[in-house]
């Protein structure tokens, strides 16, 4: 690549050497010609050159577009994806037309009626008809793009069902990590931010009864087909995006303002992997707000499963109490009995006798809780 | 206006005038009160940092063509932001996508196309001898030229410009330990676009002091050609919503400095950092404000370039504008809109889905105006007789651009399908085309158009065509194949597309392509820089009026002085349109032409408008040059 590129600046080099050589001789007959003489070859050669332009340039669009086609927006896996992909085909299709339409007369026109010294231009100052038309046409037209896209808007962005399965999904320089809410109670726990360490790195709280089964990963989202998802979305430290391309999932992780999407995965990554024929496929997240230096590696697997072995995969995680028993200095007494089947015998011993349990460490006072 | 003589008589000025002409090298040239002068400061100005900003581009342009080249050949510019290996810093890439996106937004696009052109023709085309105020039109271009120098300092610190992309969003940019661009690089962004801010309400106060007071005798605003309608209403757009990016930078500036949390909430730095005592704050909040100016500054952008268009098309199709009114009407409809479609750059960050579809009507509805403006050029240009100047062939550029990225908008201004396209490549050929190259062949029309009104020479004909088909095809070849790169997902700013399986093993090739079209069009620019300066000093002595135009501006001396017009201000009484009139002449009949002159060419109700020309002349409201100080 290096060498073409070193082949074509010296190629650049010479065009423009060349054209600056040219400048000395064309300025050079300067004196010569009177404007109107002027306009004559050059202005033929112009006009030509946008007919040219035209139909070079539909021959391009059509030989590009039949080129990179296989690449467009990668196979959906949700139903609305198949919606908003039908609706994005449909106003290109629309927009196409336009473009089309405008630019041949566009090119047309000068071509056309280029200059010509026996000819004049006509005076037509005005026509309110014909304005009229053109005002109510993209009305129309636009109207019934806003109409259909605002439905499916609506629909995508409408409260997630009730039977939906809840993950959280947090954002961080430069990965993700995700929170489930565990297979005993399926409830995601509260959180904090101001409890966040490196073995806590989501920042659960452990105050509530509902953390103590949570488990996290930094690698992968393990996700049941046919059923609604609903991604709960932060972010620890700058904004971050969550993007689920084949998905067409796209939501801010803003910090501070817990956000939300939920959407039906309906093909399983197996499923995926017979369709495209590609073994090795498989469903990713990545970050479309720029969050810094990593920001183009913030990759995390998406693994979409039947109910039944996603089920399976879940009961095999250990929740984060288990691996690091010492978050239990924040139980509270009363439910330290509840906690006491995530951790490790000794453990628990050790923590009930310990006089902190329900001080924060470090002496933080958490002013509010944030349970989502 | 301390040059001036309280003399009331015309001549006696004049004589008085010469006599103060000898002004000092700095005053006439450095700290300049004339807009002659102050326009080509901005131009000089804008040229060099469109130099420098398309030079970040390319640089790393090479970096997303060719993510395995060597770059050890760009260590004598960029020294160690080339890494041991011959690679591109990552950090460093993310600064110069910011530094390119500002310094084209900002200093190339909005001062030195608004900058230039306003300046240089409102008085020229209303009939004015200056701007209302001189000095504070001075003060404009030199609060720009320290914004300028602030910002290209900030270029050569050791932790690099600021980095987060051109909308600086915190908490990215708020935070000095999360990122090395949010460092001294981004306090030296802020201040520098803070005084930027002040040079453009200094600026846009004059433009539109200036058009509503200092018009000529019968200048009446339905007389007014269409770029001073452009102008106008671009100042009035900056002068509403450049403070709120003020204020969105100021409070950015607390919360960087003073321990405020405007945008901070909750925030835990780092894998084994601190918990920042902020809460409350919402980086949403930035986004509102910074959008509340980001957009309309497209506006602010697209609008004079839109007005010189109407002017060069109209002139060099011999034609009238078609749909005057329309024009005008589409532009403060355009206008209005712009102040009210922000939202749609927000539609996933987490704003009210309610509030996106709000917006989303509002803006599909900024997409009528634009097409009536379309089509009102295309209809100007049918049945004319057609002069292809390079400026002509530059706005028919400029009406394909704005076509085909405008159309483009329709479907990100749609929230359902902006969910798949938002912050894709997609966004990025979209605005690139409506925006930044629409608004480039703009000012690039508008030197070709009038570099005789501002140095008295003609630029070169033939490298303009060369300059032009060269920059034309370069620019759809760059940014066509870019919405092919967007539908397939491909996300911006990123550094390489090595880490993700759907980006992995598609596009390179498409991508390489993109950047050699870059390089080429990059290329192509210097045909231009050449010819300007050649121009400048070699180029054929101007005549009067070489492109046959109606517009006041041409009826100055070729080389205007201080106050414009040596003698008396000429008079205004009719439209700036009458070209290929029925029954005239020629086929242009300029705006200080009366009707009484021109009774073969004259329509019914315009003769009815003979009588009032006396009324016309009468009026001697507004020479500077006749009222007492």
């Amino acid at each position: 690549m290096v060498y073409i590129i070193a082949v074509l600046s010296v190629v650049f080099l010479a065009l423009a050497a060349l054209v600056v050589s040219r400048m000395s001789t064309v300025v050079s007959k300067v004196n010569e010609p009177s404007p109107d003489e002027e306009i004559g070859t050059s202005n033929r050669i112009n006009g030509a050159l946008f007919m040219v332009f035209l139909i070079l340039g539909l021959i391009g669009i059509v030989w590009s577009y039949l080129h990179a086609q296989q690449y467009f927006l990668p196979e959906a896996s949700s139903p609305h994806g198949r919606r908003t992909d039908f609706l994005f085909w449909l106003s290109m299709g629309i927009i196409m037309v336009a473009f089309i339409v405008t630019n041949i007369m566009l090119f047309y026109f000068p071509w056309r009626y280029q200059y010509n010294p026996n000819r004049r231009a006509a005076y037509y100052p005005e026509n309110h008809k014909l304005e009229l038309i053109w005002t109510v046409i993209p009305a129309v037209i636009m109207a019934i793009m806003v109409f259909t896209g605002w439905r499916a808007w609506r629909d995508i962005m409408a409260e997630a069902p009730a039977d939906a399965q809840v993950f959280e999904i947090v954002g961080k320089q430069f990965n993700w990590i995700v929170r489930y809410p565990g297979v005993d109670d399926n409830k995601l726990g509260a959180f904090n931010y101001k409890l966040i360490n490196s073995n806590n790195d989501t920042g659960i709280d452990y105050t509530d009864p509902a953390s103590f089964d949570d488990f996290t990963s930094t690698t992968e989202l393990h996700i049941p087909v046919n059923k609604p998802i609903l991604l709960k979305i932060r972010a620890r430290d700058v904004l971050h995006s969550v993007f689920i391309p084949h998905m067409r999932v796209k939501m801010d992780a803003v910090p501070g303002m817990p956000t939300r999407f939920w959407f039906v995965a309906d093909k399983t990554t197996d499923e995926m992997r017979n369709m495209t024929g590609n073994q090795e496929f498989g469903y990713e997240i990545a970050c479309t707000e720029v969050c810094g230096r990593g920001h183009f590696s913030m990759r995390l697997r998406l693994i979409v499963e039947d109910e039944a072995s996603w089920q399976a995969w879940c009961k095999e995680q250990k929740p984060l109490l288990s691996s690091y028993p010492e978050l239990a200095t924040r139980i509270p007494l009363n439910l330290k009995a509840k906690a006491a089947k995530y951790l490790p015998a000794d453990a628990v011993e050790t923590s009930t006798d310990s006089t902190v349990a329900a001080s924060q460490p470090g002496g933080i006072s958490i002013a509010r809780s944030t349970v989502r | 206006m301390e040059t001036v003589s309280s003399n009331p008589a015309t001549v006696a000025h004049v004589v008085e005038h010469d006599h103060h002409e000898h002004q000092s090298f700095w005053r006439k040239y450095v700290f300049s009160e004339d807009h002659k002068t102050i326009a080509k400061q901005y131009l000089i100005s804008g040229i060099i940092w469109s130099v420098i900003g398309i030079s970040l581009s390319v640089i790393f342009r090479l970096q997303l063509g060719f993510p395995t080249m060597k770059m050890d050949f760009l260590r004598p510019i960029l020294g160690n932001w080339i890494d041991a290996t011959g690679k591109l810093d990552p950090d460093f890439y993310l600064a110069m996508v910011t530094m390119h996106g500002t310094i084209m937004v900002f200093f190339v696009l909005t001062a030195g196309l608004s900058g230039t052109f306003s300046n240089f023709l409102i008085p020229l085309q209303i009939g004015a001898r200056d701007m209302a105020s001189g000095f504070l039109n001075m003060l404009s271009y030199w609060f720009f030229f320290v914004a300028s120098a602030v910002m290209l300092f900030s270029m050569f610190i050791e932790t690099g410009p600021a980095a987060g992309g051109w909308v600086v969003y915190p908490p990215l940019s708020a935070l000095p330990q999360v990122h090395p661009g949010s460092q001294l690089g981004m306090t030296l962004w802020l201040s520098s676009m803070a005084l930027f801010i002040v040079s453009q309400l200094l600026g846009g106060i004059n433009y539109i002091t200036t058009v509503i007071n200092l018009r000529t005798r019968g200048m009446s605003f339905s007389k007014l050609p269409l770029t001073i309608w452009a102008f106008f209403l671009t100042a009035i757009l900056g002068l509403i919503s450049f403070p709120v990016l003020l204020s969105a930078a100021l409070l950015l500036i607390f919360d960087r400095s003073f321990g405020t949390s405007f945008y901070l909430s909750e925030i835990y730095i780092g894998q084994t950092g601190e918990a920042l005592p902020n809460v409350g704050g919402s980086p949403i909040l930035f986004q509102h404000l910074f959008w509340f100016l980001g957009h309309p500054e497209v506006y602010i952008v697209l609008l004079p370039a839109l007005g010189m268009t109407s002017e060069i098309i109209a002139t060099n199709s011999r034609k009238p504008i078609f749909g005057y009114r329309a024009m005008i009407a589409s532009m403060m409809g355009i206008a209005f809109l712009a102040f009210i479609v922000w939202g749609h750059h927000m539609f996933v960050t987490g704003m009210n889905p309610f509030l996106g579809s709000i917006f989303m009507f509002l803006t599909l509805i900024i997409a009528v105006p634009s097409a009536v403006k379309a089509f009102n050029y295309i209809t100007t240009l049918w049945r004319g007789n057609i002069r292809f100047t390079p400026a002509m062939l530059f706005s028919i550029g400029l009406v394909s651009f704005f076509i085909s990225g405008g159309l483009t908008g329709l479907i990100l201004g749609n929230s359902a399908l902006d969910i798949q396209l938002h912050d894709t490549y997609f966004v990025v050929a979209h605005f690139h085309l409506v925006m930044g190259a629409a608004s480039a062949f703009g000012l690039l029309a508008g030197v070709y158009h009038w570099f005789p009104k501002m140095f008295g020479r003609m630029m070169n004909d033939k490298l303009g065509y060369i300059h032009f088909w060269l920059t034309f095809v370069g620019i759809y070849l760059v940014f066509f194949p870019m919405h092919y790169i967007g539908i397939a997902g491909f996300p911006r700013r990123y550094y390489a597309f090595t880490s993700y399986d759907f980006t992995k093993n598609i596009f390179a090739d498409m991508n390489s392509f993109i950047s050699l079209a870059a390089i080429f069009t990059f290329t192509a620019q210097w045909v231009f820089v050449g010819n300007f300066v050649y121009s400048l000093f070699r180029g054929k002595k101007a005549p009067q009026n070489p492109w046959k135009s109606n517009t006041l501006e041409w009826t100055t001396p070729i080389n205007p002085g201080h106050g414009n017009w040596p003698g008396e201000i000429p008079a205004v009484y009719r439209w700036p349109y009458d070209y290929s009139k029925p029954g005239a002449k020629d086929d242009f009949i300029p705006q200080n032409v009366p009707y009484s002159q021109t009774p073969e060419s004259n329509l019914p109700h315009e003769n009815e408008l003979i009588g009032l020309e006396h009324e016309i002349e009468a009026q001697n409201l507004n020479d500077q040059f006749k009222q007492p100080h």
